[in-house]
Protein backbone atom coordinates (compact mmCIF):
# COMPACT_ATOMS: atom_id res chain seq x y z
CA UNK A 1 0.00 0.00 0.00
CA UNK A 2 1.39 3.88 -1.01
CA UNK A 3 2.02 6.31 1.71
CA UNK A 4 -1.20 8.01 0.27
CA UNK A 5 -3.26 5.34 0.68
CA UNK A 6 -2.35 4.59 4.06
CA UNK A 7 -2.52 8.12 4.99
CA UNK A 8 -6.07 8.00 4.12
CA UNK A 9 -6.98 4.73 6.13
CA UNK A 10 -5.44 6.56 9.28
CA UNK A 11 -2.18 4.31 9.45
CA UNK A 12 -0.26 7.43 8.54
CA UNK A 13 4.11 6.94 10.06
CA UNK A 14 6.38 9.60 9.99
CA UNK A 15 9.02 9.45 7.15
CA UNK A 16 12.28 7.87 8.44
CA UNK A 17 15.50 9.65 8.93
CA UNK A 18 17.24 7.25 6.45
CA UNK A 19 14.92 6.03 3.31
CA UNK A 20 16.65 2.88 2.17
CA UNK A 21 15.13 0.28 4.74
CA UNK A 22 18.21 -2.20 4.27
CA UNK A 23 20.97 0.92 5.21
CA UNK A 24 19.05 1.83 8.14
CA UNK A 25 18.73 -1.93 9.71
CA UNK A 26 22.14 -2.13 8.60
CA UNK A 27 23.50 0.78 10.47
CA UNK A 28 21.42 0.35 13.72
CA UNK A 29 22.55 -3.43 13.29
CA UNK A 30 26.33 -2.02 13.18
CA UNK A 31 25.76 0.22 15.73
CA UNK A 32 24.23 -2.36 18.07
CA UNK A 33 27.30 -5.03 17.50
CA UNK A 34 29.89 -2.40 17.76
CA UNK A 35 27.98 -1.17 20.97
CA UNK A 36 28.64 -4.23 22.83
CA UNK A 37 32.42 -4.53 21.39
CA UNK A 38 33.15 -1.25 22.64
CA UNK A 39 31.53 -1.81 25.82
CA UNK A 40 32.69 -5.01 26.77
CA UNK A 41 36.57 -3.83 26.01
CA UNK A 42 36.22 -0.95 28.53
CA UNK A 43 38.14 -1.34 32.11
CA UNK A 44 36.13 0.68 34.86
CA UNK A 45 38.12 -0.03 38.19
CA UNK A 46 34.66 0.53 40.32
CA UNK A 47 36.59 0.64 43.87
CA UNK A 48 38.53 3.35 42.59
CA UNK A 49 35.33 5.48 40.83
CA UNK A 50 33.82 4.83 44.82
CA UNK A 51 36.80 6.37 46.49
CA UNK A 52 37.07 9.43 44.04
CA UNK A 53 33.04 10.26 44.26
CA UNK A 54 34.08 12.30 47.39
CA UNK A 55 37.14 14.12 45.47
CA UNK A 56 33.96 14.55 42.80
CA UNK A 57 31.80 16.45 45.68
CA UNK A 58 34.49 18.44 46.76
CA UNK A 59 35.42 19.58 43.82
CA UNK A 60 31.70 20.58 43.10
CA UNK A 61 31.92 22.43 46.30
CA UNK A 62 35.08 24.18 45.40
CA UNK A 63 32.87 25.97 42.44
CA UNK A 64 30.74 27.65 45.32
CA UNK A 65 33.48 29.14 47.27
CA UNK A 66 36.72 29.64 44.62
CA UNK A 67 39.79 30.30 45.55
CA UNK A 68 40.94 33.31 43.90
CA UNK A 69 43.76 35.10 46.48
CA UNK A 70 46.05 32.48 47.87
CA UNK A 71 47.53 31.56 44.55
CA UNK A 72 47.14 35.39 43.18
CA UNK A 73 50.08 36.02 41.87
CA UNK A 74 50.81 32.33 39.73
CA UNK A 75 46.99 33.08 38.37
CA UNK A 76 48.11 36.82 37.52
CA UNK A 77 51.07 35.67 35.70
CA UNK A 78 49.54 32.70 33.88
CA UNK A 79 46.77 35.00 32.32
CA UNK A 80 48.56 37.44 31.11
CA UNK A 81 51.33 35.25 29.71
CA UNK A 82 47.89 32.89 28.09
CA UNK A 83 46.78 36.40 26.88
CA UNK A 84 49.62 37.46 25.19
CA UNK A 85 50.51 34.39 23.73
CA UNK A 86 47.00 34.76 22.30
CA UNK A 87 47.87 38.15 20.97
CA UNK A 88 50.98 37.44 18.99
CA UNK A 89 49.84 33.79 17.89
CA UNK A 90 47.13 35.49 16.09
CA UNK A 91 48.61 37.91 14.46
CA UNK A 92 51.18 36.01 13.08
CA UNK A 93 49.08 33.22 12.60
CA UNK A 94 46.62 35.19 10.14
CA UNK A 95 49.44 36.83 8.90
CA UNK A 96 51.19 33.80 7.74
CA UNK A 97 47.66 32.03 6.76
CA UNK A 98 46.81 34.72 4.18
CA UNK A 99 49.62 33.30 1.51
CA UNK A 100 48.80 29.83 2.70
CA UNK A 101 44.99 30.49 2.23
CA UNK A 102 45.39 32.22 -1.57
CA UNK A 103 47.82 29.52 -2.31
CA UNK A 104 45.01 26.76 -1.45
CA UNK A 105 42.53 28.28 -3.45
CA UNK A 106 42.12 26.09 -6.80
CA UNK A 107 40.60 28.88 -9.05
CA UNK A 108 44.04 30.75 -8.43
CA UNK A 109 46.80 28.78 -7.48
CA UNK A 110 48.82 26.78 -9.75
CA UNK A 111 48.61 22.77 -9.14
CA UNK A 112 52.43 22.45 -7.61
CA UNK A 113 51.65 25.84 -4.51
CA UNK A 114 48.12 24.04 -4.89
CA UNK A 115 49.01 21.50 -3.41
CA UNK A 116 52.00 22.37 -1.17
CA UNK A 117 49.54 25.02 0.98
CA UNK A 118 46.58 21.75 1.09
CA UNK A 119 49.78 19.70 2.71
CA UNK A 120 50.36 22.13 5.07
CA UNK A 121 47.13 22.81 5.94
CA UNK A 122 46.83 18.91 6.25
CA UNK A 123 49.32 18.63 9.07
CA UNK A 124 48.30 21.54 10.52
CA UNK A 125 44.74 20.37 11.13
CA UNK A 126 45.55 16.76 11.90
CA UNK A 127 47.87 17.08 14.92
CA UNK A 128 46.25 18.47 17.83
CA UNK A 129 48.19 21.99 19.24
CA UNK A 130 49.36 19.66 22.33
CA UNK A 131 51.41 17.41 20.09
CA UNK A 132 52.70 20.51 18.07
CA UNK A 133 53.80 21.84 21.71
CA UNK A 134 55.55 19.06 22.92
CA UNK A 135 57.84 19.09 19.52
CA UNK A 136 58.16 22.71 19.56
CA UNK A 137 59.20 22.30 23.71
CA UNK A 138 62.00 20.45 22.76
CA UNK A 139 63.23 22.78 19.96
CA UNK A 140 62.23 26.13 21.27
CA UNK A 141 62.81 25.33 25.16
CA UNK A 142 60.19 25.80 27.73
CA UNK A 143 58.55 29.11 27.91
CA UNK A 144 55.36 31.24 26.39
CA UNK A 145 57.70 31.58 22.40
CA UNK A 146 56.93 27.55 22.10
CA UNK A 147 53.64 28.10 22.95
CA UNK A 148 53.10 30.87 20.41
CA UNK A 149 54.78 29.41 18.23
CA UNK A 150 52.68 26.43 18.49
CA UNK A 151 49.20 28.50 18.24
CA UNK A 152 50.57 30.17 15.10
CA UNK A 153 50.71 26.94 13.83
CA UNK A 154 47.46 25.81 14.25
CA UNK A 155 45.70 29.15 14.03
CA UNK A 156 47.61 28.55 9.98
CA UNK A 157 45.80 25.52 9.12
CA UNK A 158 42.25 26.59 10.69
CA UNK A 159 42.44 29.88 9.01
CA UNK A 160 44.28 29.01 5.84
CA UNK A 161 41.59 26.42 5.03
CA UNK A 162 38.33 28.19 5.62
CA UNK A 163 39.69 31.34 3.55
CA UNK A 164 40.51 29.48 0.58
CA UNK A 165 37.06 27.51 0.78
CA UNK A 166 35.61 31.52 1.02
CA UNK A 167 38.25 32.17 -2.22
CA UNK A 168 36.60 29.29 -4.10
CA UNK A 169 32.98 30.31 -3.72
CA UNK A 170 33.77 33.99 -4.34
CA UNK A 171 32.25 36.53 -7.21
CA UNK A 172 34.27 35.68 -10.63
CA UNK A 173 32.62 38.32 -11.88
CA UNK A 174 34.13 41.33 -10.10
CA UNK A 175 38.05 39.49 -10.87
CA UNK A 176 37.03 39.63 -14.31
CA UNK A 177 36.02 43.03 -14.19
CA UNK A 178 39.12 44.38 -12.36
CA UNK A 179 41.04 42.32 -14.80
CA UNK A 180 39.96 43.57 -18.10
CA UNK A 181 41.11 46.90 -16.52
CA UNK A 182 44.53 45.87 -17.24
CA UNK A 183 45.12 45.44 -13.52
CA UNK A 184 48.01 42.95 -12.75
CA UNK A 185 48.06 39.93 -10.30
CA UNK A 186 48.69 42.63 -7.09
CA UNK A 187 45.76 44.79 -7.94
CA UNK A 188 43.50 41.78 -8.89
CA UNK A 189 43.81 40.55 -5.47
CA UNK A 190 43.77 44.33 -3.88
CA UNK A 191 40.71 45.25 -5.70
CA UNK A 192 38.79 42.17 -6.22
CA UNK A 193 39.77 38.84 -4.13
CA UNK A 194 40.32 40.96 -0.68
CA UNK A 195 36.87 43.25 -0.49
CA UNK A 196 34.84 40.10 -0.99
CA UNK A 197 36.80 38.04 1.84
CA UNK A 198 37.44 40.59 4.46
CA UNK A 199 34.07 40.55 6.35
CA UNK A 200 34.94 36.57 6.68
CA UNK A 201 38.47 37.14 7.45
CA UNK A 202 37.98 39.40 9.97
CA UNK A 203 34.70 37.29 11.71
CA UNK A 204 37.51 33.98 11.47
CA UNK A 205 40.29 35.93 13.37
CA UNK A 206 38.11 36.94 16.01
CA UNK A 207 37.07 33.24 16.55
CA UNK A 208 40.29 32.02 16.29
CA UNK A 209 41.43 34.55 18.84
CA UNK A 210 38.53 32.68 20.95
CA UNK A 211 40.00 29.40 20.39
CA UNK A 212 43.78 30.41 20.86
CA UNK A 213 42.65 31.70 24.37
CA UNK A 214 41.25 28.03 24.68
CA UNK A 215 44.08 26.22 23.67
CA UNK A 216 46.74 28.72 25.54
CA UNK A 217 44.79 27.50 28.73
CA UNK A 218 46.24 23.94 27.63
CA UNK A 219 49.65 23.68 26.29
CA UNK A 220 50.76 24.61 29.70
CA UNK A 221 50.26 21.48 30.45
CA UNK A 222 53.24 20.23 28.38
CA UNK A 223 55.62 23.57 29.06
CA UNK A 224 54.43 25.31 26.34
CA UNK A 225 53.73 28.72 29.09
CA UNK A 226 50.40 30.03 29.61
CA UNK A 227 47.75 29.42 32.51
CA UNK A 228 47.78 25.53 31.70
CA UNK A 229 50.85 24.86 33.75
CA UNK A 230 49.42 26.70 37.00
CA UNK A 231 45.80 24.96 36.66
CA UNK A 232 47.79 21.64 36.47
CA UNK A 233 49.59 21.76 39.99
CA UNK A 234 46.73 23.48 41.61
CA UNK A 235 44.60 20.13 40.32
CA UNK A 236 47.27 17.36 41.49
CA UNK A 237 47.60 18.93 43.90
CA UNK A 238 43.79 18.42 45.03
CA UNK A 239 43.74 22.34 45.21
CA UNK A 240 40.29 22.08 43.78
CA UNK A 241 39.39 25.75 45.35
CA UNK A 242 42.28 27.55 42.99
CA UNK A 243 41.39 25.46 40.22
CA UNK A 244 37.87 26.08 40.65
CA UNK A 245 38.87 29.92 40.53
CA UNK A 246 40.92 29.65 37.05
CA UNK A 247 38.38 28.06 35.52
CA UNK A 248 35.63 30.61 36.15
CA UNK A 249 38.64 32.93 35.22
CA UNK A 250 39.30 30.86 31.97
CA UNK A 251 34.74 30.97 31.37
CA UNK A 252 34.58 34.52 32.13
CA UNK A 253 37.25 35.34 29.55
CA UNK A 254 36.18 33.59 27.03
CA UNK A 255 32.34 34.59 27.36
CA UNK A 256 33.90 37.91 26.90
CA UNK A 257 35.87 37.59 24.09
CA UNK A 258 32.87 35.47 22.28
CA UNK A 259 30.67 38.57 23.22
CA UNK A 260 32.86 41.28 21.67
CA UNK A 261 33.46 39.39 18.88
CA UNK A 262 30.02 38.93 17.89
CA UNK A 263 30.04 42.17 18.10
CA UNK A 264 33.03 42.99 16.10
CA UNK A 265 31.23 40.81 13.11
CA UNK A 266 27.77 42.57 12.98
CA UNK A 267 29.45 45.39 12.49
CA UNK A 268 31.31 44.13 9.89
CA UNK A 269 28.75 42.11 8.25
CA UNK B 1 32.17 58.99 -3.22
CA UNK B 2 35.73 59.25 -2.04
CA UNK B 3 37.56 61.77 -4.53
CA UNK B 4 40.75 63.60 -4.14
CA UNK B 5 41.94 66.59 -6.79
CA UNK B 6 45.56 66.52 -8.39
CA UNK B 7 47.33 69.30 -8.47
CA UNK B 8 46.09 69.95 -11.94
CA UNK B 9 42.50 70.50 -10.70
CA UNK B 10 41.16 67.16 -12.24
CA UNK B 11 39.00 64.83 -9.68
CA UNK B 12 40.65 61.22 -9.22
CA UNK B 13 38.70 58.13 -7.49
CA UNK B 14 40.17 56.84 -4.28
CA UNK B 15 39.13 53.76 -2.22
CA UNK B 16 38.49 55.44 0.85
CA UNK B 17 37.64 58.88 2.34
CA UNK B 18 40.26 60.76 4.07
CA UNK B 19 38.57 60.49 7.25
CA UNK B 20 37.90 56.40 6.87
CA UNK B 21 41.87 56.67 5.85
CA UNK B 22 43.02 58.28 9.21
CA UNK B 23 40.86 56.11 11.17
CA UNK B 24 42.03 52.83 9.40
CA UNK B 25 45.72 54.12 10.28
CA UNK B 26 44.88 54.61 13.60
CA UNK B 27 43.51 51.12 13.75
CA UNK B 28 46.60 49.65 12.75
CA UNK B 29 48.87 52.09 15.37
CA UNK B 30 46.96 50.51 17.99
CA UNK B 31 46.96 46.82 16.90
CA UNK B 32 50.42 47.70 16.29
CA UNK B 33 51.46 49.08 19.53
CA UNK B 34 49.45 46.30 21.65
CA UNK B 35 51.11 43.22 19.31
CA UNK B 36 54.62 44.72 20.12
CA UNK B 37 53.78 44.90 23.86
CA UNK B 38 52.69 41.57 24.34
CA UNK B 39 55.75 40.16 22.28
CA UNK B 40 57.83 41.74 24.76
CA UNK B 41 56.03 40.03 27.77
CA UNK B 42 56.72 36.74 25.72
CA UNK B 43 60.84 38.00 24.80
CA UNK B 44 60.98 38.67 28.35
CA UNK B 45 59.62 34.77 29.60
CA UNK B 46 62.23 33.55 27.02
CA UNK B 47 65.53 31.90 27.61
CA UNK B 48 66.78 33.03 24.35
CA UNK B 49 69.90 30.85 24.32
CA UNK B 50 67.58 27.24 24.17
CA UNK B 51 66.14 29.40 21.28
CA UNK B 52 69.59 30.39 19.25
CA UNK B 53 70.26 26.42 18.63
CA UNK B 54 66.63 25.09 17.85
CA UNK B 55 67.00 24.64 14.14
CA UNK B 56 70.11 22.44 15.57
CA UNK B 57 67.61 20.91 18.27
CA UNK B 58 65.11 20.08 15.18
CA UNK B 59 67.74 18.38 13.14
CA UNK B 60 68.55 16.42 15.63
CA UNK B 61 64.74 15.11 16.87
CA UNK B 62 63.77 14.67 13.16
CA UNK B 63 67.16 12.69 12.59
CA UNK B 64 65.90 10.66 15.89
CA UNK B 65 62.43 10.23 14.55
CA UNK B 66 63.68 8.32 11.23
CA UNK B 67 63.26 5.95 10.33
CA UNK B 68 60.77 4.98 12.55
CA UNK B 69 60.32 1.38 14.03
CA UNK B 70 57.94 0.25 12.42
CA UNK B 71 57.73 -2.78 14.16
CA UNK B 72 56.94 -0.99 17.17
CA UNK B 73 52.90 -1.16 15.44
CA UNK B 74 51.80 -3.79 16.11
CA UNK B 75 51.28 -3.14 19.88
CA UNK B 76 49.54 0.03 18.82
CA UNK B 77 46.09 -1.68 17.63
CA UNK B 78 44.90 -2.16 21.18
CA UNK B 79 45.14 1.49 22.17
CA UNK B 80 43.86 2.80 18.97
CA UNK B 81 40.99 0.66 19.70
CA UNK B 82 40.41 2.50 22.93
CA UNK B 83 41.08 6.27 21.28
CA UNK B 84 38.11 5.13 19.00
CA UNK B 85 36.02 4.24 21.62
CA UNK B 86 36.49 7.18 23.98
CA UNK B 87 35.23 9.25 20.33
CA UNK B 88 32.67 7.22 19.43
CA UNK B 89 31.09 6.31 23.03
CA UNK B 90 32.02 9.97 24.81
CA UNK B 91 29.90 11.35 21.29
CA UNK B 92 26.71 9.34 22.17
CA UNK B 93 27.23 10.28 25.75
CA UNK B 94 27.68 13.83 24.86
CA UNK B 95 24.63 13.60 22.22
CA UNK B 96 22.50 11.97 24.71
CA UNK B 97 23.12 14.69 26.99
CA UNK B 98 23.01 17.85 24.52
CA UNK B 99 20.02 16.70 23.07
CA UNK B 100 17.60 17.94 26.01
CA UNK B 101 19.64 20.83 26.64
CA UNK B 102 19.79 22.08 23.32
CA UNK B 103 15.63 22.31 23.59
CA UNK B 104 15.93 24.47 26.56
CA UNK B 105 18.37 26.79 25.27
CA UNK B 106 16.34 27.66 22.53
CA UNK B 107 14.56 30.79 22.31
CA UNK B 108 11.19 29.23 20.63
CA UNK B 109 10.64 25.63 22.04
CA UNK B 110 12.44 26.14 26.10
CA UNK B 111 9.41 25.90 28.95
CA UNK B 112 10.80 29.27 31.17
CA UNK B 113 13.56 32.44 30.42
CA UNK B 114 15.27 30.90 33.58
CA UNK B 115 15.74 27.22 32.46
CA UNK B 116 17.14 28.94 29.28
CA UNK B 117 19.71 31.24 31.08
CA UNK B 118 20.44 27.78 32.96
CA UNK B 119 21.26 26.02 29.92
CA UNK B 120 22.61 28.53 28.37
CA UNK B 121 25.39 28.38 30.83
CA UNK B 122 25.42 25.08 30.63
CA UNK B 123 26.66 25.13 27.13
CA UNK B 124 29.45 27.84 27.68
CA UNK B 125 31.06 26.00 30.67
CA UNK B 126 31.39 23.27 28.58
CA UNK B 127 32.83 24.85 25.36
CA UNK B 128 35.19 27.21 27.64
CA UNK B 129 36.97 24.23 29.04
CA UNK B 130 39.12 21.82 26.69
CA UNK B 131 38.26 18.64 26.78
CA UNK B 132 42.30 17.14 28.02
CA UNK B 133 41.28 19.99 31.38
CA UNK B 134 38.27 17.84 31.59
CA UNK B 135 39.76 14.87 31.52
CA UNK B 136 42.35 15.90 34.01
CA UNK B 137 39.83 16.57 36.53
CA UNK B 138 38.27 13.19 35.79
CA UNK B 139 41.62 11.48 36.15
CA UNK B 140 41.62 12.93 39.46
CA UNK B 141 38.22 12.22 40.60
CA UNK B 142 37.75 8.59 38.51
CA UNK B 143 41.27 7.15 38.51
CA UNK B 144 43.03 6.99 35.13
CA UNK B 145 41.84 5.31 32.45
CA UNK B 146 39.39 4.86 29.06
CA UNK B 147 36.26 6.61 31.24
CA UNK B 148 37.55 9.31 32.40
CA UNK B 149 38.19 10.28 28.99
CA UNK B 150 34.56 9.10 27.54
CA UNK B 151 33.34 11.23 29.91
CA UNK B 152 36.00 14.12 29.72
CA UNK B 153 34.73 14.25 25.90
CA UNK B 154 30.68 14.06 26.39
CA UNK B 155 31.11 17.05 28.91
CA UNK B 156 33.00 18.75 26.57
CA UNK B 157 30.57 17.51 23.48
CA UNK B 158 27.66 19.32 25.09
CA UNK B 159 28.82 22.97 24.25
CA UNK B 160 29.47 22.02 21.38
CA UNK B 161 26.76 20.17 19.58
CA UNK B 162 24.38 21.96 22.28
CA UNK B 163 25.55 25.29 20.67
CA UNK B 164 24.83 24.47 17.05
CA UNK B 165 21.56 22.40 17.83
CA UNK B 166 20.13 25.10 19.55
CA UNK B 167 20.95 27.91 16.59
CA UNK B 168 19.14 25.11 14.54
CA UNK B 169 16.01 24.77 16.66
CA UNK B 170 15.98 28.65 16.50
CA UNK B 171 15.91 28.49 12.62
CA UNK B 172 13.00 26.04 12.21
CA UNK B 173 10.13 27.39 10.26
CA UNK B 174 7.23 28.21 12.39
CA UNK B 175 4.63 26.66 10.17
CA UNK B 176 4.69 23.27 10.41
CA UNK B 177 4.58 23.60 14.38
CA UNK B 178 1.51 26.13 13.97
CA UNK B 179 0.07 23.24 11.67
CA UNK B 180 0.70 20.49 14.08
CA UNK B 181 -0.57 22.34 17.14
CA UNK B 182 -3.87 23.56 15.53
CA UNK B 183 -4.25 20.15 15.41
CA UNK B 184 -4.46 20.26 19.22
CA UNK B 185 -1.39 18.11 19.46
CA UNK B 186 0.14 18.37 23.16
CA UNK B 187 3.64 20.07 23.72
CA UNK B 188 5.59 16.77 23.01
CA UNK B 189 3.71 15.74 19.96
CA UNK B 190 4.32 19.03 18.82
CA UNK B 191 7.81 19.01 19.48
CA UNK B 192 7.77 15.48 18.02
CA UNK B 193 6.00 15.92 14.64
CA UNK B 194 6.70 20.18 14.09
CA UNK B 195 10.12 20.48 15.38
CA UNK B 196 12.42 17.34 15.58
CA UNK B 197 11.66 16.11 11.91
CA UNK B 198 13.26 19.60 10.62
CA UNK B 199 16.36 19.57 13.41
CA UNK B 200 17.04 15.74 12.44
CA UNK B 201 19.27 16.55 9.12
CA UNK B 202 21.06 18.90 10.60
CA UNK B 203 21.21 17.03 14.40
CA UNK B 204 22.90 14.14 12.40
CA UNK B 205 25.46 16.17 10.51
CA UNK B 206 26.90 18.01 13.67
CA UNK B 207 26.72 14.84 15.55
CA UNK B 208 28.84 13.33 12.85
CA UNK B 209 31.13 16.54 12.71
CA UNK B 210 31.79 16.25 16.13
CA UNK B 211 32.52 12.63 16.28
CA UNK B 212 35.58 13.34 14.12
CA UNK B 213 36.93 16.29 16.30
CA UNK B 214 36.81 14.28 18.86
CA UNK B 215 38.52 11.10 17.40
CA UNK B 216 41.05 14.35 17.03
CA UNK B 217 41.00 15.39 20.76
CA UNK B 218 40.59 11.58 21.86
CA UNK B 219 44.07 11.02 20.23
CA UNK B 220 45.62 12.94 23.40
CA UNK B 221 43.40 12.04 25.88
CA UNK B 222 46.39 9.29 27.06
CA UNK B 223 48.72 12.67 27.73
CA UNK B 224 47.19 12.78 30.99
CA UNK B 225 46.67 9.70 32.00
CA UNK B 226 42.66 9.18 30.29
CA UNK B 227 43.57 6.12 28.01
CA UNK B 228 44.27 5.61 24.32
CA UNK B 229 46.95 5.96 22.21
CA UNK B 230 47.85 9.25 24.11
CA UNK B 231 49.24 7.11 26.76
CA UNK B 232 51.59 5.40 24.33
CA UNK B 233 52.59 8.64 23.14
CA UNK B 234 53.29 9.79 26.62
CA UNK B 235 55.48 7.03 27.54
CA UNK B 236 57.21 7.08 24.03
CA UNK B 237 57.94 10.87 24.74
CA UNK B 238 59.49 10.24 28.13
CA UNK B 239 61.59 7.50 27.58
CA UNK B 240 62.66 9.58 24.33
CA UNK B 241 62.08 6.60 22.17
CA UNK B 242 61.77 9.12 19.05
CA UNK B 243 61.31 6.20 16.46
CA UNK B 244 58.48 4.86 18.24
CA UNK B 245 56.67 8.62 18.38
CA UNK B 246 57.16 8.96 14.78
CA UNK B 247 55.34 5.47 14.59
CA UNK B 248 52.39 6.93 16.51
CA UNK B 249 52.29 9.95 14.88
CA UNK B 250 51.35 8.61 11.38
CA UNK B 251 48.93 6.19 13.03
CA UNK B 252 47.22 9.32 14.10
CA UNK B 253 47.61 11.06 10.97
CA UNK B 254 45.80 8.18 8.99
CA UNK B 255 42.89 7.57 11.39
CA UNK B 256 42.56 11.52 11.54
CA UNK B 257 42.36 11.51 7.55
CA UNK B 258 40.12 8.42 7.67
CA UNK B 259 37.34 10.12 10.30
CA UNK B 260 37.73 13.44 8.02
CA UNK B 261 36.76 11.19 5.39
CA UNK B 262 33.80 9.04 6.87
CA UNK B 263 32.36 12.57 7.88
CA UNK B 264 32.97 14.86 5.04
CA UNK B 265 31.10 11.48 3.00
CA UNK B 266 28.10 11.37 5.70
CA UNK B 267 27.44 14.71 5.82
CA UNK B 268 27.51 15.67 2.41
CA UNK B 269 24.70 12.21 1.85
CA UNK B 270 22.91 14.09 4.63
CA UNK B 271 22.82 17.33 2.90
Amino acid sequence: MSRQAKAQAGQWRRLPLIENPRLRWGLVLGLAVYLVLALASVEVNWTRVAEGAGRGLNFLAAFTQPDFVSRRGDIINGILESLTMTVTSTVIGVALSIPVGLGAARNIAPWPIYYLCRGIITVSRTFQEIIIAILFVVMFGFGPLAGMITLAFATIGFMAKLLAEDIEDLDWRQVEAVRATGANWWQTMNHAVQPQVMPRLIGLSMYRLDINFRESAVIGIVGAGGIGATLNTSISRYEYDTSAAILLIIIAIVLLCEYSSSHIRRWTQ
Amino acid sequence: MPVSTTPQGTPSWRLHTTRTQWLQYLGWLAGACLFLLCWKVISDNTMWVFVEDAGRQGSDLISRMLPPQWSYAHRLWGPMWDTLNIATLGTLLGIAMAFPVAFLAARNTSPHPLVRSAALLIIVSSRSINSLIWAMLLVTILGPGVLAGIIAIALRSIGFIGKLLYEAIEEIHPTPVEAISATGAGRMQVMGYGVLPQVMPAFAGISVYRWDINIRESTVLGLVGAGGIGLQLNAAINSLAWNQVSVIFVMIFVTVLASEWISARVRHAII
